[in-house]
Parts: structure tokens; sequence; C-alpha cells
């Protein structure tokens, strides 16, 4: 049960200080929608288990975020996340983690799976995908 | 009050024993997965965003090959539950505070009120919003499963979701408030709201003294998740202040 998780997983504040625009409120970082949060915490862990360095990410997240400005997006904290997402699928594929083919195929394969499963039941990728 | 907090989660944790399924058969069509309790009007499940399924996407390969922990990954998302959001509804409240013609529009009809900040999403419930005055305190829980308004406050915090608060905040408010740190007078009335499948609500709680110089900007930092659910009552004149 993740009601356990009452003391704070160490997070270190300077590391998140090295973002110097990730939206954030009272000292913690904030999210508007679920999937951020979980994109945050990819890749916090994944830089805790040494994959890359918070270096590296923050780098690398600055220059997607960089890259969108040169291409005019707006550079409002709404589409902080929609960067955050692109530098991680764009680090872990540079990492060999994984590969843009496979997540694409991945993507694919969840949005069928929620397609093809009733309303309640929890969604699952069939048994092949793992093979 | 974080002390009471947790004293007050760690008491949920002993309290649920076998959690979920305590409160499903209490309210008796609450399946394994009480967020989809309420709706039955679909066949099949919406596909998520192209960002959320992306996400998963990443998520789900790197935990086969065992490069993250899947339930590393989901206490870190606990921690920062609570700051999924709630700035909607802070927005909210602080141009309630600061205008009255809008807090008329809120409490009249919220959805339209909410809609004005640009904030939807709801999927086809309605908001209420309930009034906190001197004489009248409001607290909102879902007995049923965990229904919330999350376009307006984010995801619910896990306290939301346990068995204890959404059977005890019915039975005795008064003392789940107490655990919170909130002592209400006893000329002060409370009120419980149950969510259901239609009808969510946020509590407007009262502007703290002392904040008439304020902008709405500098208001809607006052306002925080917890005053919103009706779990807090006091909210402090300045920022970083303790009420």
């Amino acid at each position: 049960m993740t009601i356990l998780t009452l003391s704070r997983p160490g997070l270190k504040t300077e590391r998140l200080d090295d973002l110097l625009t990730l939206p954030r409120e009272g000292g913690e970082p904030i999210f508007a929608e679920p999937w951020q949060a979980q994109a945050f915490a990819l890749a916090v862990k994944l830089s805790e288990q040494g994959y890359f360095t918070w270096k590296e990410w923050a780098a690398t997240l600055a220059g997607e975020i960089k890259q969108a400005a040169n291409a005019t997006e707006p550079d409002d904290e709404s589409k902080y996340y929609h960067h955050w997402l692109t530098a991680l699928e764009r680090l872990v594929s540079t990492k060999g983690l994984s590969d843009p083919q496979s997540l694409l195929t991945r993507k694919v394969a969840w949005a069928d799976a929620y397609r093809h499963t009733p309303h309640g039941k929890p969604v699952t990728l069939p048994e092949t995908i793992h093979s | 009050m974080e002390t009471t907090r947790r004293d007050f989660l760690a008491g949920a944790i002993t309290v649920a024993g076998a959690p979920i399924a305590a409160g499903a058969s209490k309210a008796g069509e609450a399946g394994q997965n009480g967020e989809h309790a309420h709706a039955h009007d679909h066949d099949h499940q919406d596909v998520p965003s192209d960002v959320a399924l992306r996400v998963m996407a990443l998520e789900s390969l790197l935990v086969e090959k065992g490069l993250v922990d899947k339930s590393a990954l989901d206490a870190l998302v606990d921690t920062y539950e609570h700051k999924i959001g709630p700035r909607n509804g802070a927005r909210v409240v602080a141009r309630a505070w600061n205008d009255t013609s809008y807090k008329q529009r809120l409490l009249s009809n919220a959805d339209h009120a909410i809609a004005e900040l640009g904030y939807s999403g709801m999927q086809g419930e309605h908001m209420v919003v309930v009034e906190n005055t001197p004489s009248v305190h409001n607290i909102v829980v879902c007995t049923l499963c965990s229904c919330y308004p999350w376009p307006v406050l984010g995801l619910p915090p896990v306290w939301y979701k346990s068995p204890p608060y959404r059977s005890r905040t019915v039975i005795d408010p008064r003392g789940v408030l107490r655990e919170f740190g909130v002592v209400l007078p006893e000329h002060v009335e409370v009120r419980v709201w149950d969510s259901t499948a239609e009808i969510r609500y946020l509590v407007l709680p009262e502007r703290p003294p002392d904040t008439a110089h304020l902008n709405e900007q500098e208001l809607a930092l006052l306002v925080t998740r917890d005053a919103m659910v009706g779990v807090a009552r006091d909210l402090p004149s300045r920022q970083g202040d303790r009420a």
C-alpha cells in the first residue's frame, strides 16, 4: 500500500534548484495532471539509479525547452512537462535504456488496451506484448 | 499539525486492516477500484491523452527491464500528490474573495464560475461551492469511494481515500477535524458534504483578516488544498505563516 510513504523520500532540494524554471510552490514541484508527476518521478528515479546524472538531465531538458522556444512555441509553464517528457524520451534513447520504436509500439499497445477493456476493469497489456 | 496528520494516517493504516474491502462492503457497490464505482455509462475506457500514454509506455518498458522500481516511482508520486493542481482551486477562491459578483456566481452556479477561469475537465459531474462563515464550517468527504474535484484540486490525498476518513467524517466530523488540528468552538455548526457521482464539493474558506491590501495572486498563495476540502479552517494572513 502506498499509504505508507509518509516520510518524504529524500529528494535533495539543491538538485531541484538546478532546474530553475520548474513550476514550484513552496519549494516543492507542482503538477497539473497525474502524468506529469509520473514523468517527474521517472526522471528523478533514473537519475538516482545512476543511469544519467542530474546534470545531464538538466542539460537535456534545458536543450528541449530552448529548442521549443526557438520554434516559437510559447514558453509558459503549462508546456513545461511536455518538454520534460520529450527530454526524458530522448535521454532514455541516448543512454540505450530504450529506443523510439519500442516506445511508440508500447504507446499504441496501451491505447489499444484502453479501447478493449470494459469499464471498471483494470487496464493491462496483452501477455504477448511482454515477450 | 504535521504530527497530528501523521497520527491520523498511522491510525488509518491500522484501522484499515483490509483497507479497500472494508469500505467496499460497506458501500455495497464499490468494486476493487473505488474510482470506478460510480460510473457505468461507458462500455470501454477512455483512452488517455497522448502524453499520458507516452509516460505509460516509458514507465512500463523501464519497469519491465528492471531499470526502475514501480513501487519507488509510486512512492515519489504519492509524496507530491498533494501538490498536483490545488492552485486552480486557490485561484477560484481568491477571485471570490476579491470580487463579490464572482462570489455570487460561484455560489449559485459553480460550474460556470469555475469555467470562467478556464478550468474544466469534469466528466459530467457538477461542482457545488459551499461557504465557510464565522458560524459554519464545511467539510467534504466521499463515503462511497474517493470522488474528488480534481480539475480544481488535483489528485486526492492519501488520507481522503482512506476508509477511516471516509467513514469517520460523517460519524464524528469534529473528532476528525481535531486530528487535523482544527478545534471548532461549540457554536460553529459543522456541515458534512458527501460527494457523489453527480456532485463534487469545494469549500470556500473565510478570507483571512488583514488581507485587504493583497491582490488576487497574493491571496491565492494563502489558500491551501486542505482548506478547500474543509480539513483546515483559519488561513494565514501572510504567505509562509502558519495560522
